[in-house]
């Protein structure tokens, strides 16, 4: 057991392999350790939040859905309702259009069969005429007959 | 076994606790303690470095994983112990289990195997556990001690370490007994850290040249002393360690 020189220059070692340690072990280390830990930590929060939010969009989701099934049953039973008024409104017009056509028809029945009637009246007048000339033989001046003519008319 | 010595049994003992020296008087160097623990020390703080320099956040790799989970395992060591804010502890005892466990680690190197090596340079005396010399272990139990006194006035400042030093334990009444207790008390703590693993790794260190005297039956009682002497070396080197971390906390927290 002799103790030299060699002490201070252990020391010197000790001295170094510590400021080495101090500088450039242990500070990057640390921090690395550091950082991964603040990383899984984020991350394992981040997954935290993921599932919660997966949970919140999962009701919202449902609530959606309820809502559209809602919606979609009150569209179909306004459509229904509207398709019924629809049918409804449709009888109602086709009833007056029919009655508007068959008055129309009957009128022009009327205007026809009223004009049929004229015109046979005319022929008739004309033919009592023709008919009158042939037996009487000879010429009836129609103007100066045609008020009696006109009022035969009148009487068929 | 170098050429030229009796190869008498306390000449085998005495060549192997020689160490390689330059110098006379106090400026003698143990050359094989000075290389053999800066070696060490520049290999393993030099590659912590390397790998820290370039230490990955995400997906370290096998190393770095090993070397993340020595450093914090001491830094919680560290915690446990030593509840003042020091950039220097954790670093220190670092160096200190890293260190203290490499240059225990070469006693496990066969006794006769460096010797027989360098004695083919040249080289006769090689004594290759650089903690079996107690230059080294007072050279790190004094650097310890240095920092702690720093420490302490640091902490308490000029002032309260001096009233710490003349008033613990019985009141400034008895100030030069609680000075002579303080002195004591400090001096036996870097003496007992240096002579603790002085002793341990000599004693060891002795046992293994004491078994490789045996001839043939070394080769079955070297081995178990080889294991034993692990559980030695790592439990030196922690004791080292956290030792210093306590002496550390116990001069930066107010005494008694």
């Amino acid at each position: 057991m002799n103790i030299n020189a060699t002490l201070i220059g252990e020391a010197i070692w000790f001295g170094v392999f510590i400021w080495i340690t101090m500088k450039y072990v242990w500070p990057p280390l640390a921090k690395a350790m550091a950082d991964r830990q603040k990383l899984i930590a984020d991350g394992l929060a981040a997954g935290e939040r993921g599932k919660h939010e997966l949970e919140l969009a999962g009701k919202r989701s449902a609530d959606a859905l309820r809502d559209a099934k809602a919606k979609a049953a009150e569209i179909i039973a306004a459509a229904e309702k509207r398709g019924a008024q629809m049918v409804e409104e449709a009888k109602v017009t086709a009833k007056i259009e029919a009655d508007k056509v068959v008055a129309s028809a009957k009128a022009e029945i009327a205007q026809q069969v009223e004009q049929a009637r004229a015109e046979l009246r005319g022929r008739v007048a004309d033919l009592a005429v023709a008919g009158a000339e042939r037996i009487l033989k000879r010429e009836v001046d129609a103007r100066a007959h045609a008020e009696m003519l006109s009022a035969l008319k009148q009487e068929l | 076994m170098a050429s030229g010595e009796a190869l008498t049994t306390s000449g085998y003992i005495v060549h192997h606790l020689t160490n390689l020296t330059v110098g006379h008087g106090f400026w003698t160097f143990h050359l094989d303690s000075l290389i053999v623990s800066g070696l060490l020390g520049l290999f393993a703080f030099l590659g912590m470095a390397k790998l820290a320099s370039r230490a990955a956040v995400v997906g370290p790799g096998k190393l770095q994983t090993f070397v993340e989970m020595l450093v914090s395992f001491i830094d919680q060591q560290v915690k446990d112990t030593y509840h003042g804010k020091s950039a220097l502890i954790t670093p220190m005892a670092v160096t200190i289990f890293v260190w203290v466990f490499l240059m225990n680690a070469m006693d496990l190197i066969p006794v006769d195997f460096i010797p027989f090596v360098l004695g083919f340079a040249g080289v006769h005396y090689f004594k290759v556990v650089p903690t079996t010399d107690p230059n080294l272990t007072f050279g790190m139990s004094l650097t310890v001690f240095a920092i702690m006194l720093v420490m302490g006035v640091k902490v308490k400042g000029v002032g309260g370490f001096l009233h710490e030093v003349f008033t613990v334990p019985f009141g400034a009444k008895l100030a030069p007994l609680n000075l002579l207790f303080r002195v004591i008390e400090d001096v036996a703590k870097p003496i007992s850290l240096a002579l603790r693993l002085f002793g341990n790794m000599y004693a060891g260190e002795m046992v293994f040249i004491l078994i490789a005297l045996l001839g043939l039956w070394q080769l079955p009682l070297a081995l178990p002393w080889a294991l034993f002497h692990i559980l030695i070396i790592t439990l030196q080197a922690f004791v080292f360690m956290m030792l210093t971390i306590v002496y550390m906390s116990m001069a930066s927290e107010s005494h008694g």
